[in-house]
């Protein structure tokens, strides 16, 4: 009966003793710094595809090393990146830090939630990103997505774009489980497309940034990507239930609303990018279950898909200055 | 280790008269720490989970959300055969109870190995689930076997304060070792197995086994209320018509719940609250839930835990009618007083309340059988809750959720037994 109290503090003490051994370890192991900033040699002024290197965490121009900010996701339009960070600890949180072609930091916003989606648009002006936020164990169990737009010619910020009054076929749509994810815009830098899931439906809704409204196009769309001539959108659709590969890359045409698949027939969990007019860059999970590879694709439904640069994610094209 | 250092004391000292005891029994002490530390492990892998499958193995959020919610079912099933298994054979309550918290530490370690197959995860995620949902319902056992019939509310009162405290303190832990460690997520699993390996410990060293655990201090009370039930012996708990009233008031009220993650989301929309300090909504709901559950524990054993419960059900309708109200600062801390007020006067309450009307040997599956029907109830009420605000709106959603639990508190008002152990 005695002995109870001392084998319970000799328990604690082994307990302890290894559970901080392995802390330590952990810390070793780890070392280093987590967020690196950019080499002063790295800029965007280099034309070409641009991606975030999986081993170093880094951003990376190909064919070359990973000398860019580390970032989860990347994404970069005229003379603006997009970078957004994790943030250590829980519950988490997204750093999304904006730079200038010398990838000096113009601004930096926190917002909850897992970094999962990141854009720019092609003049560099309007940027939008989306992250994965998780209900702790007292409230939902369900994930949510939180959609933000930050227009750098006012500086003015929408923390969620879910406050947007949303019309759903043609009538007003009123629900506590809209998420938008995914955005992406048009060269007018007005017009967005992004994701609305509502009711357990994602459909394809068409923004308007300075009427602060949103009407859904066709259903069963996601992650829309709208071609550099604002023809067409590509972007996954789900087409199997099974959640190991339910989706698969297609591409709409915005006049006719007609839509084809590509030649990718494995599940692309990715919001696709148009390396150029004609082809389609996206991740997909590398063969060793470690991190992903970016794969490219023709976009007319032709071909075959291309390994492009093992070990990456997030493409980008960058094109050369016009100046 | 505070908690440790009153354990340790407790069964040595002599056992005092039942229904006299000022002090709450060794053994509801001890249940109560175990659920502390366990929580403590348990909150620390639920926070960083998401994170680790997304950021650390690039899951999407379809297929996290696919394994989150993939055992949710599967734990009702469960927890109700945990209650059989501990009646059977005569109150093998802290082994099966003891196995749950076991399996739900090892998980931890199968988490560790798994890597980052999807496959391995799962596994270590349903093992999870099922040690929670088995040891549910035999550790409530343990503890309205421990404590005399009339301090059953305050011993409930205690444990989930001790409860609670660990769920408050496993996220803070789990950021501390993601601090150290610059966002070692194996580390936390490892710290998560050690602390969870601990409050095993501690059931096996301080919870005494048995048919009737404490039965040296609380063993001639219970014994005093089973003669009086002794006509209910090893029948279907459900059989009994008071027990039946019971779980009938609980699911009715249950029913007429909206769930907590619709009441913080009204909350933040009337607020306009910056979404980084969403998580303080629940934490706070959760400190006074801490504050409240042992006053209220004493209440209900005062006046008959009917009233509390019923009252408790009544602050969660104020809280529906606050916050149609004008939003604003005070309307919104009186909502998570009124929610933290409502889970101190119903969770053990209920608990204290269903316990004695139960035969010893049929009272774990008798809680099981109240807990899961509690449980289902409130997920229909938090379905229909989202679907008549897709419909309608957030405002005649809550209008028709007023009503609703008005109109339930009525009926269970009719329902629940006066005199709880008949």
């Amino acid at each position: 009966m005695k002995a109870r109290p001392v084998v319970l503090i000799a328990a604690a003490l082994v307990l302890l003793g290894g559970s901080l051994g392995y802390v330590l370890h952990a810390r070793q192991r780890n070392g280093g710094q987590r967020l690196v900033a950019a080499e002063s040699s790295f800029t965007l002024d280099e034309p070409g595809l641009y991606y975030r290197d999986t081993a170093s965490g880094r951003v990376a121009r190909s064919p070359g090393v990973p000398d860019g900010p580390s970032c989860v996701r990347f994404h970069a339009g005229g003379d603006r990146a997009l970078c957004l960070r994790a943030l250590p600890g829980t519950p988490a949180r997204t750093q999304a830090v904006v730079y200038d072609r010398r990838f000096t930091e113009l601004q930096t916003v926190t917002v909850p939630g897992i970094p999962n989606r990141a854009r720019v648009s092609a003049s560099g002006q309007l940027l939008s990103w989306t992250t994965f936020a998780v209900g702790d164990s007292y409230a939902a169990g369900t994930f949510s997505t939180r959609t933000s737009i930050l227009d750098l010619r006012t500086g003015y910020l929408v923390k969620s774009v879910e406050s947007i009054p949303l019309t759903v076929d043609g009538a007003r749509h009123h629900a506590a489980d809209v998420n938008y994810w995914g955005v992406n815009f048009a060269s007018d830098d007005n017009r967005f497309y992004a994701t609305v899931s509502t009711g357990g439906r994602t459909h394809l809704v068409e923004g308007d940034l300075r009427a602060w409204s949103a009407r859904t196009l066709r259903e069963n769309v996601e992650c829309p990507s709208l071609s550099p001539d604002g023809t067409r959108i590509a972007f996954k659709k789900k087409v199997s239930a099974d959640p190991a590969a339910p989706w698969r890359l297609h591409v709409l045409e915005l006049a006719g609303l007609r839509e084809h698949p590509l030649a990718e027939s494995r599940s692309v969990d990715d919001q696709a990018a148009w390396l150029d007019g004609e082809t389609l860059g996206y991740a997909l999970p590398a063969q060793d279950g470690k991190g992903t590879d970016v794969w490219s694709v023709p976009a007319d439904g032709s071909g075959t898909p291309h390994l492009l640069v093992p070990g990456g994610s997030s493409p980008v094209t960058v094109p050369a200055a016009s100046k | 280790m505070m908690y440790l250092a009153t354990t340790g004391r407790r069964p040595d000292a002599p056992p005092r008269p039942a229904g006299q005891g000022r002090r709450v029994p060794g053994t509801v002490i001890a249940l109560g720490a175990v659920s502390l530390v366990t929580d403590v492990s348990s909150e620390m892998v639920t926070a960083v989970l998401p994170l680790y499958l997304v950021l650390g193995l690039g899951l999407s959020p379809l297929q996290f959300g696919f394994l989150d919610g993939l055992f949710n079912g599967a734990t009702a099933v469960v927890r109700l055969l945990g209650g059989r298994l501990a009646d059977r054979g005569g109150g093998r309550h802290r082994t099966v109870a003891g196995a749950g918290y076991l399996l739900s530490a090892l998980s931890r370690l199968g988490l560790l190995l798994a890597g980052g197959a999807a496959g391995g995860i799962a596994a270590a995620l349903a093992a999870d689930r099922l040690g929670k949902g088995v040891r549910t319902a035999p550790r409530d056992a343990m503890i309205s076997l421990s404590a005399p019939p009339e301090a059953l509310g305050r011993a409930f009162g205690v444990h989930r304060a001790m409860d609670t405290t660990g769920a408050l303190l496993g996220p803070l832990v789990a950021f501390a070792v993601l601090w150290a460690t610059t966002d070692a997520y194996d580390a936390v699993f490892v710290v998560s197995f050690a602390i969870g390996l601990f409050g095993v410990l501690v059931l096996v060293l301080f919870v005494p086994a048995g048919a009737v655990p404490g039965a040296g201090t609380a063993g001639a009370a219970v014994a005093a209320a089973e003669s009086t039930s002794t006509g209910r012996r090893r029948s279907r708990a459900l059989g009994d018509p008071v027990f039946r009233r019971v779980v009938t008031a609980a699911a009715l009220l249950g029913a007429a719940t909206i769930g907590d993650s619709f009441l913080y989301l009204l909350l933040q929309r009337g607020l306009d609250l910056p979404p980084l300090l969403f998580p303080l909504l629940p934490l706070g709901a959760a400190a006074g839930y801490l504050l409240l559950a042992v006053p209220a524990g004493r209440v209900a054993d005062r006046t008959g835990r009917r009233i509390p419960f019923l009252c408790g059900h009544a602050a969660l309708l104020a809280a529906y009618l606050t916050l149609m109200a004008p939003p604003g600062w005070p309307a919104a801390v009186l909502v998570l007083v009124l929610l933290a007020v409502f889970y101190a006067a119903t969770d053990g309450v209920l608990m204290a309340l269903a316990g004695p009307v139960l035969p010893l040997d049929g009272r774990a599956s008798g809680l099981a059988v109240l807990q899961t029907g509690q449980a289902l109830a409130r997920l229909v009420g938090a379905a229909g809750f989202g679907a008549a605000w897709t419909w309608w709106g957030p405002r005649p959603a809550l209008a028709v959720a007023a009503l609703g639990l008005a109109a339930a508190l009525v009926a269970a008002w009719r329902i629940l037994p006066e005199r709880e152990a008949s």
